[in-house]
């Protein structure tokens, strides 16, 4: 113990701090844990803004002649006269609520969220590497929140192309309204939010790499960290290119160049543009888009991983395929991206190669379901709601991924390309399972960001609620998209093949109307217990990792002493001769001789070694 | 009135439900729950995630099986359509199956493993046979879906047989037209900056193939014949899906595409199959393309082979029908665009030839 007193000498500095200002404090602070929270709180009203856009569009495909004046107040001229949802305002509902899910709830709310918050504190560090660059990585995402918000209620309305944005239908407002005003905003906010993106992912990269305690080797880490820390990396190598697309799209719209618009008639007119092709954007978007998936899912089962552990007690099985299974995710997720292309007009011999390496990359993902199986398997299964959320999680995962195996496969997609199948798909595996790997996060993390614990009772009503809610939701959908019901359609009265499934339609709706109030459980949980919850403990969970050892409310540094020294891996849960049920990170081998493995006994003596060198 | 007895009803719901949640946590304090490791609904969390699962399983296997008031698999009516569904079918049980089995273990080990005070969990960080089983076994079975997919793949996106009827399909906001070759079986050239409000195609009449094409207002395909779909898009993105034949592919602006298939039920055959005397093929478009993508609609019918035949020779050109159009027709090229378009030769030839002549400017 004397090393660490020893080490507190040189982080003194850290006591000095004065008090500082409100706006200095909560507003534009560089602390990682007020800019987790600032991701969070964002991010939980940008999801209720997006979960809100899919009632109203609910309404419209589940009771489709509902009289919706009561909707004028908010949506004003996009209601008829005679009640009914404006079918180009259907399409920017679609739009906005996909951009603002896969984005600013899923990819800001979530990795921003904890991302920022975890990484300092569960590998030992006082703050991110720049604590600057990540206030301005929050900043830039408010302003493109703002400019995304802004464009809900420009007159022409916002965005219409779908989450997407194919061309030529996103350069041409005469192809569709939301294509003028709407999506130039809609551009300009992705910049900012893609800016914001990078600076956040190049401190995360850089603050694992540089800023870990002693001890707190890579094979140490908890897989959280290694899942975040695999994110950034993806991000940063495919949201350039994200940047690039729009950039070429923007090109298009407003300076008459032609890279993605050939041989165009419309609105009377043969418009100039030769020799672009549509199909290029697409392989830009799906660079990004594809890898953007795993930017959204791989933090929820990294926090899955560390909640599924702690509460079943047990170590989590394969750390090590954990991290290979996850470094292979993120290799494969960038050559795989045509497989959103098979029907464009892509070459066919491209698309034999991409459903090749489509579904290669089942088999990483398959080893994460077994890995989570049987960490549960003979564990000793604590259930907070973080562990109920978790656990559906790997539901969702399994269900969704599954269905993954079909739209990988080709000759399948021609069929259940664009249908039903393909919204149940990734709402499951992507959407839904990214969402509660958010919510797990909040419940398990709830007492360390701040310092009071959530209502577990209606921790667990939320979670039933949302769980069945979900699937009610979107397993339906997987027999309507087998019928072939095409996404993004306003109505189905107009084909006879889809004249069927009104009522399950309904029902849908009706279970999305509630899931969707559900929601407010959580917050009134969220916001209730942020003031008034009960004091937490310093370790509620029982946990290993390094976040648990400070204060109970941890201040500028994290640690008010020295930065605790590191000794063995996070995951010594229930170690056969162990006193209690775990043995946080910080415990010494050489205090736990009773059990100890005989590789951790050397160990356990050249820690001896080091200490006795250090006096 | 009634407003404000709603928001005052609301409020007092909320105020309520507020007032329970207090109670109960102040009963939780004094019961001792705070002081617990282990949550005091742990047992009843168990219980419901096995309920859950058994409650969702059984759900899942009625309503696969007939459960549904609506059919969800729609009637099939093309050659490799019975390839591709038989996949969908095989990749179905192979995946429901891993569904039930991992469910199950889920939320069995779940259940089963819930805390006891008695136990200790067992330790166990890694098995490296187990995680190589569960690497390879997967890698297996997806290599075999994986060939037979692309086999299926390979055929369906592979050249089409020569004898197959040329068809060219063309998607814009909110239609779809058809043009077929005509005689010659050949379709004539089309340039986009000829589009005018006849001219929907931009049918370039300098091309001689372009002369006999006609353009019907139904799509109609001969039963058991190979058909080419040759698709282009005027405007934006659509996509040519007809569900029954399990066909899907984009139509872009400035990238024809194409796809062949063969149909294997005629419109007649459907109508019995399904007991629906008005049963039609529709061609859906399927890639969001405006205001009135859901409404873009076009008819097919498929004929017996002879009735197709019959069909097809009964159509006009369409430049007899739009003779105006024969201006375009470059000056050597008139008489046999006369011929070729089923023109009557009696009309009056210097008048065509003045309008040849102002077109060429």
């Amino acid at each position: 113990m004397s090393v660490t007193e020893e080490l507190s000498h040189h982080d003194d500095h850290h006591e000095e701090h004065h008090e500082q200002g409100f706006i200095a404090k909560y507003i534009f602070s560089t602390d990682h844990k007020v800019i987790a929270k600032q991701f969070l709180i964002t991010g939980i009203i940008w999801a209720l803004l997006g979960g809100a856009l899919s009632v109203i569009f609910r309404l419209q495909l589940g009771f489709p002649d509902l009289n919706l004046e009561f909707l004028r107040p908010l949506l004003g001229k996009w209601i008829s006269s005679n009640g009914k949802l404006d079918s180009e305002f259907f399409l920017a509902l679609v739009t906005m609520h996909g951009t603002i899910m896969v984005f600013f709830v899923l990819t800001a709310g979530l990795s921003g969220t904890f991302s920022n918050f975890l990484i300092p504190l569960q590998i030992g560090a006082r703050d991110m590497a720049s604590g600057f660059m990540n206030m301005l990585s929050y900043w830039f995402f408010f302003l493109s929140s703002v400019i995304m918000f802004v464009s809900l209620f420009i007159e022409t309305g916002p965005a219409g192309g779908g989450w997407t944005i194919y061309p030529p239908l996103s350069v041409l407002p005469q192809a569709i309204q939301g294509s003028g005003l709407g999506m130039t905003l809609w551009l300009v906010a992705m910049v900012f939010f893609i800016a914001s993106t990078l600076l956040g992912g190049i401190n995360y990269v850089t603050t694992v790499i540089n800023m870990r305690t002693e001890g707190m080797t890579f094979s140490r880490m908890p897989l959280t960290i290694w899942s975040f820390f695999i994110t950034a990396i993806i991000g940063i190598l495919s949201f350039p290119v994200l940047v690039a697309a729009a950039l070429l799209l923007v090109f298009d719209r407003s300076f008459g160049t032609s890279f993605y618009l050939s041989e165009i008639f419309i609105g009377g007119e043969a418009l100039p543009n030769m020799g672009g092709s549509p199909i290029l954007f697409q392989h830009l978007f799906w660079f990004l888009g594809h890898p953007e998936v795993y930017i959204v899912l791989l933090p929820a089962l990294g926090i899955t991983s560390e909640i599924i552990s702690t509460n079943s007690r047990k170590p989590i099985f394969g750390y090590t395929a954990m991290i290979l299974s996850m470094v292979a995710i993120a290799f494969l997720s960038f050559i795989v991206w045509a497989h959103h292309m098979f029907v464009s007009g892509l070459n066919p011999f491209l698309g034999s190669i991409f459903m090749f390496l489509t579904l290669i990359i089942a088999v990483p993902s398959a080893v994460k379901s077994f890995n989570y199986l049987t960490t549960l398997w003979k564990g000793n299964i604590v259930f907070t709601p973080a562990m109920l959320f978790s656990i559906g999680l790997v539901s969702f995962f399994i269900s969704g991924g599954l269905t993954g195996i079909f739209l990988g496969n080709s000759a399948l997609d021609i069929n259940l390309h664009d249908t039903y199948f393909v919204v149940a798909h990734f709402h499951l595996v992507m959407g839904s399972a990214a969402f509660f790997g958010l919510l797990a996060g909040v419940y398990h993390w709830f007492p360390k960001m701040f310092g009071r614990m959530m209502d577990t009772k209606l921790g667990y009503l939320h979670f039933w609620l949302t769980f069945v809610g979900v699937y009610l939701v979107f397993f339906p959908l997987h027999y309507i998209g087998i019928a072939g019901f095409p996404r993004r359609y306003y109505s189905f009265t107009n084909f006879d093949a889809f004249s069927t499934f009104t009522d399950l339609n309904t029902f849908v709706s009706i279970a999305a109307i509630v899931t969707f109030g559900a929601q407010f459980i959580f917050l009134f949980n969220f916001f209730y217990s942020m003031f008034a919850g009960r004091k937490a403990p310093l370790n509620p969970w029982k946990s290993n990792t390094l976040e648990w050892t400070t204060p109970r409310v941890p201040g500028h540094g994290n640690w008010p002493g020295a930065i605790p020294k590191v000794y063995r891996w996070p995951y010594d849960y229930s170690k056969p001769g162990a006193e209690d049920d775990f043995i946080p990170q910080t415990v010494p081998y050489s205090q736990t001789t009773s059990s100890n493995f005989p590789h951790e006994n050397e160990l356990a003596k050249s820690e001896g070694a080091e200490e006795g060198g250090a006096h | 009135m009634l407003n404000l007895v709603v928001v005052l009803a609301v409020v007092l719901i909320i105020a309520i439900l507020i007032a329970l949640f207090r109670v109960s946590t102040l009963v939780g304090i004094v019961k001792g729950d705070t002081q617990r490791q282990v949550p005091s609904g742990n047992k009843v969390q168990a219980f419901l995630l096995i309920v859950f699962m058994v409650v969702g399983l059984g759900a899942f296997f009625y309503y696969s099986f007939g459960g549904l008031n609506d059919d969800y698999v729609q009637p099939l009516a093309s050659e490799h359509g019975v390839i591709t569904d038989r996949l969908f079918w095989i990749t179905m049980a192979i995946t429901g199956s891993v569904f039930v089995v991992t469910q199950i273990f889920l939320f069995g080990f779940s259940y089963k493993y819930q805390h006891s005070e008695n136990r200790k969990a067992f330790y166990f960080p890694h098995n490296n046979k187990l995680e190589l089983f569960w690497t390879g076994v997967p890698a297996i079975v997806l290599a075999l879906l994986i060939l037979s997919g692309w086999r299926a793949w390979v055929d369906i996106t592979g050249e089409a047989p020569e004898d197959a009827e040329v068809i060219e399909v063309v998607g814009y906001q909110y239609a779809w037209s058809v043009r077929y070759g005509g005689s010659d079986k050949k379709l004539g050239d089309y340039d986009y900056k000829k589009i005018d409000a006849t001219n929907q195609l931009g049918i370039d009449f300098s091309d001689k193939d372009a002369f006999d094409d006609f353009i019907p207002r139904e799509l109609h395909v001969p039963k058991g014949k190979p058909v080419l779909l040759q698709i282009r898009a005027r405007d934006v993105i659509h996509s040519v899906f007809i569900p029954h034949f399990r066909l899907q592919m984009n139509a872009v602006p400035g990238m024809p595409t194409r796809f062949w298939f063969v149909p294997t039920k005629s419109t007649e055959d459907m109508r019995e199959e399904t007991g629906n005397p008005d049963f039609n093929y529709e061609l859906v478009c399927n890639k969001i393309c405006g205001k009135g993508h859901f409404a873009m609609k076009y008819t097919i019918v498929v004929d017996e082979p002879a009735d197709y035949e019959a069909w097809y020779n009964s159509q006009d050109p369409w430049l007899k029908q739009n003779a105006d159009y024969l201006s375009e027709v470059p000056q050597n090229l008139q008489e046999a665009a006369q011929i070729a378009a089923k023109l009557d030769d009696r009309s009056e030839p210097s008048s065509i030839d003045g309008i040849a002549v102002s077109s060429t400017k």
